[in-house]
């Protein structure tokens, strides 16, 4: 955090002055790890065995905060007697299908609730659309009715699985898979259990290398279960903070540029599951089930009136027809595979360079140069734009310029300072941006090309008569312009996402004056309130000094300025405050309402002591006591019946590339990943498969402080260049007293996919760990380097193949199998050969893939 | 000059006498530097914005004078950032002012070597152009079975984590609108 979000690291400082304990588990020393209390060096890829293990403590010990666990979470509710556990199947749960690799989750469904199971096929599409992304907002669908012991006896609830299910993660185990001593890893059990309470809270910060894993969702749960366990969720100084790593990404994913979803966590229809609209809204509502989402068809039906307007309406189902269907996976690693197989003709990249920074370089470079067309916008030139000349592929004959066809518009963009809009940062916070000055010569927004681009194709096709032209002429596309290029107003646009009364114009102030007769538009839902009263909030800036600690008048936080979801949990289950000093919000039960220093997350007049009528829905089913108001059953999910490709549990699965058989299953890694098993997309070979020990090394990439992602912002700049002027690749002593690397001097890392070369820095921050009676070794490398810039170099992402986690579809690019040697790489041809006989040696050809289940898995 | 003024002018003296013993203020002036003001002064304007790099969202005042960015610097005010910036937030004047940046269209023809120059209408026409003909290629209007799929699969896009939340609701809006379904951006990577 210190590395890569600096400024915010500032508050960790604060909270350690304070008397905070600062505890930094990463697989590589860095300069977090030197201002924390104590820092903990693990295996990359064993963070599930790691937390696990914490887990495993607080259960045996009995070291859970009951009072919390009961009531707010999923503990005491009974599963179906047909679950068979990982422990029993040799690392499968039950139902798994091989021909697939997916689970029928049938059998992980609360008792009672069989019948509502997503069928296997359902599972199929889910991974296929990265379904598990829809549930940034809310919790996946079951019905309200559940039975619970809360007791915590019962052998089937919750807790009880929970704690058989991680009986196995002991300090032992977690020194055998992760190579952190157990007094060190007893150390951390103790300061998180004893930090956590009544009293106290611990906040777990991750940064969104977490997300870069076969099994990223799940690592990501199984620290979320320890903070529900210890009862640190929607109270102060507690969560699971997730710092992303880019202005507005959080944004782009609520307002989303991605295949699978539409702005607010909607689900993008698919062409079986959502052929009409009472389906697709059905499938988002769950008749039946409690909480918000019930009110999905008014969201739906509003954003169909922001999207179509007057064209929307009740007789054409609000436009629903007009919206595009999708049959399976449509992400990115798909479209440039297809790329590559000549099936895509045109492509926009928009201030992104995935020549440099995605996953298999080669593959992205490959796929572009075999576009009919490319528009690269952005403010520097960029590898993703000259892969045509200077790629590596150029040198390797792979692309040949004169033979390229490709065609490349390269569109200067405005700069941060050259455009207002607003940014929503890593904790859900819009923030406005005012604009400096016009931006210079030819550099436009994408405000303004999105517009005039849609205006030029609207014009094109003003005379069709083809019905599928109709829902281009029929969107709402008007906006207000002004200046000498006539750019859009993007507070017309902002109040859009906001909201507004169709007939009056008038911006809403809240998502639950949506309704569902096409009365209202809303391009967002989760976003409505930003213009409440008719104000920017997002423009708000109150000054920090003169306003409380929460601070709720600088921007505005999604949803309904709400700065802690949950909070709720933050009043005990009769809305008293666990204790005075880690007060947040309560019942005044004087006036009959929440009440505290932020926006209670809570129906403001229901009281604590409330309970539904036994046939109630939708919020009216929520109890006084459900503090998860987005969850189907009101609880936080130590166990997920449903939502999760890969398992109602966290269980450690190795890396899809490890030099380890997996010590505590047969089955070697996730059965349900994504895989795209093609000759250009190899993967080295892991255990139990043969001639592992061709790639015996692991490595990982993460940023530096003064360079960010891809490099396009950064290594065009004098300053940063001359700050971090050089690729280089970190190894301990040992490693390079074994392959013989000198400090400074040069060496290459090699895979399957290609060799990249850079300066060797021998040190202590990495070091050798002792795993399954032998030495393992850890590289480390930065991956900001590209062909273009002040400062050029080796592309470390160039070194991944595609394997992705299966319920996001995001790529497995922190952790991957290598060799390190001395000196430069080849180049040329040379360069091809190379690979090729690690290829020929490591036994890797076109007709062998990794199996997705291992012998000995499911027995 | 008299005595007392030349004795009063030197840093020492005012060093042990005045206010700044450390000599790292008032002390250290010369009438040259006294006079000196900051860009941060003289601005013309100065806008309120927000740090362009990660997810932090640090706040930033932009100034600016005769029509330039002349300074860029952590807000005060800021309850997130309280003012500081980190080197990339530091270096971001020159994110916007640097000369390497490009600011004007340039084009690459099919099988050339080099980029040319092209006006920025023109460009915009001829996408227009290349938009509709790769839809119209690759329409999908139904699958076998008679499902309407409304799409195309043949136009790909690729970013917007680094975009404003209104650029990526017309980004999406449009696309949809068009069939093109193939959007994705750094979130799923």
């Amino acid at each position: 955090m210190a590395e890569a979000h600096p400024v915010g690291f500032q508050w960790v400082m604060e909270a350690k002055k304070r008397g905070a304990t600062v505890i930094h588990v990463d697989p590589r020393y860095t300069r977090t790890s030197a201002v924390a209390d104590q820092y903990v060096g693990l295996r990359v890829g064993s963070d599930i065995a790691f937390l696990g293990g914490v887990i495993n403590y607080i259960l045996q010990n009995e070291l859970d905060f009951r009072e919390y666990v009961v009531p707010y979470t999923n503990a005491a509710t009974i599963v179906s007697e047909r679950f068979a556990d990982t422990e029993d199947l040799g690392g499968l749960f039950s139902g798994y299908n091989p021909d697939k690799g997916v689970y029928d989750p049938v059998s992980w469904q609360y008792e009672g609730q069989e019948q509502h199971a997503p069928s296997r096929g359902d599972t199929h599409m889910q991974r296929e659309t990265g379904a598990g992304l829809q549930q940034e907002s809310h919790g996946p669908p079951v019905p309200a009715g559940v039975n619970r012991d809360e007791t915590l006896q019962h052998p089937r609830c919750v807790y009880q699985i929970l704690k058989r299910h991680y009986a196995r993660y002991t300090p032992e185990v977690v020194e055998q898979v992760c190579g952190v001593p157990r007094e060190q890893f007893l150390k951390v059990c103790e300061a998180w259990t004893r930090n956590s309470g009544r009293e106290r809270t611990t906040a777990l910060v991750y940064s969104v290398g977490w997300t870069q894993h076969t099994v990223g969702v799940q690592y990501i749960r199984t620290g979320a279960i320890i903070q529900l366990l210890l009862g640190n969720m929607g109270r102060p100084g507690g969560g699971i903070m997730a710092l992303r790593g880019h202005a507005s990404i959080q944004g782009s994913t609520d307002i989303p540029t991605l295949f699978n979803l539409l702005p607010g966590y909607l689900p993008m229809p698919h062409f079986q599951q959502h052929e009409t609209f009472d389906q697709w809204v059905d499938a988002i509502r769950h008749p039946g089930q409690k909480g918000f989402w019930n009110n999905a068809r008014t969201y739906a039906v509003s954003l169909l009136k922001a999207y179509f307007g007057e064209h929307a309406t009740a007789d054409n189902d609000w436009g629903y027809d007009y919206l595009p269907r999708l049959t399976g996976d449509h992400g990115t690693y798909q479209q440039v595979l297809n790329m590559i197989d000549g099936k895509v003709k045109g492509y926009f990249l928009l201030g992104q360079n995935p020549a440099v920074g995605s996953a298999h370089g080669r593959a992205q470079r490959l796929g572009m140069a075999n576009l009919d067309w490319l528009v690269v916008r952005d403010l520097y030139m960029i590898e993703s734009a000259t892969f045509w000349k200077d790629s590596p592929e150029i040198e390797t004959g792979e692309i040949v310029t004169e033979e390229c066809r490709t065609e490349v518009f390269f569109l200067p963009a405005a700069s941060h300072v050259e455009k207002e809009g607003t940014f929503t940062q890593t904790q859900r916070m819009l923030q406005w941006r005012e604009k400096a000055l016009d931006p210079p010569q030819d550099c436009r927004s994408e405000l303004w090309f999105f517009y005039h681009l849609g205006r030029l194709v609207r014009e094109r096709l003003a005379a069709s008569d083809l019905e599928r032209d109709r829902a281009v002429m029929n969107l709402a596309w008007s906006y207000p312009t002004s200046g000498q290029h006539a750019e859009p107003d993007a507070e017309a646009v902002l109040k859009e996402i906001n909201g507004y009364d169709v007939a009056s114009s008038v911006p809403l102030s809240s998502y639950t004056q949506l309704k569902d007769d096409g009365s209202t538009a809303c391009g967002c839902w989760i976003y409505s309130g930003v213009f409440a009263d008719g104000v920017n909030q997002a423009a708000r800036r109150k000054p920090g000094s003169e306003q409380s600690w929460v601070a709720p008048e600088w921007g505005w936080v999604w949803p309904a300025n709400r700065r802690i979801l949950y909070n709720r949990a933050s009043a005990d289950p009769h809305g008293v405050p666990w204790s005075p000093r880690k007060a947040y919000v309560w019942w005044d039960a004087d006036k009959g309402e929440w009440t505290g220093h932020d926006n209670p997350d809570f129906e403001k007049t229901k009281e604590p002591s409330y309970r539904p009528a036994e046939d109630a829905t939708g919020v009216a089913a929520l109890r006084g006591d459900d503090a998860f108001i987005m969850q189907g059953d009101g609880k936080g999910w130590l166990y997920a019946p449903q939502g999760l490709i890969d398992g109602p549990l966290p269980t450690h699965y190795e890396p899809a590339e490890s030099p380890l058989r997996n010590p505590l299953y047969a089955q070697q890694a996730n059965p349900t990943r994504k895989v795209y098993d093609r000759p250009d997309n190899q993967l080295n070979p892991t255990p139990p498969d043969a001639h592992s020990e061709v790639f015996p090394y692991i490595f990982t990439t993460s940023r530096l402080t003064e360079h960010h992602t891809a490099g396009g912002m950064s290594r065009q700049l004098a300053y940063l260049s001359e700050l971090q002027p050089a690729m280089f690749v970190e190894v301990s002593p040992a490693l390079a007293e074994e392959r013989g690397l000198e400090h400074l001097g040069w060496a290459h890392v090699v895979t399957g996919r290609a060799a990249v070369e850079a300066r060797v820095m021998v040190t202590a921050r990495l070091r050798p760990l002792r795993l399954d009676g032998r030495v393992i070794h850890q590289i480390w490398l930065p991956y900001h380097w590209g062909g273009s810039g002040l400062i050029t170099g080796d592309s470390a992402n160039d070194l991944f193949g595609i394997t992705l986690d299966p319920n996001v579809l995001i790529q497995e690019s922190k952790v991957g199998t290598c060799d390190i040697r001395p000196g430069r790489r080849p180049t040329g041809r040379a360069l091809l050969d190379y690979i090729a006989d690690y290829l020929r040696r490591a036994g890797l050809d076109a007709s062998h893939y990794a199996p997705l289940e291992t012998p000995g898995a499911g027995e | 000059m008299g005595v007392r003024t030349w004795i009063e002018g030197w840093p020492v003296y005012r060093q042990l006498t005045g206010t700044d013993p450390l000599g790292r203020g008032q002390a250290a002036q010369s009438a040259r530097s006294a006079a000196l003001e900051p860009r941060t002064k003289t601005a013309d304007s100065v806008a309120k914005s927000v740090c362009p790099y990660c997810a932090v969202g640090c706040g930033q005042r932009v100034f600016v004078k005769d029509g330039k960015v002349t300074q860029i610097e952590g807000d005060p005010d800021s309850p997130i950032s309280r003012g500081r910036l980190c080197p990339k937030g530091s270096a971001s004047k020159s994110l916007v002012t640097s000369d390497r940046r490009i600011r004007t269209v340039l084009y690459r023809r099919p099988y050339a070597k080099d980029w040319e120059e092209l006006d920025l209408d023109t460009a915009m026409e001829m996408i227009a152009d290349r938009v509709v003909k790769a839809r119209a290629e690759t329409w999908e209007d139904k699958d076998d079975d008679g499902r309407p799929l409304n799409r195309t699969l043949g136009i790909s896009s690729l970013g917007g984590a680094t975009l404003d939340n209104e650029e990526n609701y017309l980004i999406k809006k449009l696309f949809t609108a068009m069939g093109a379904i193939q959007i994705e951006n750094q979130a799923r990577i």
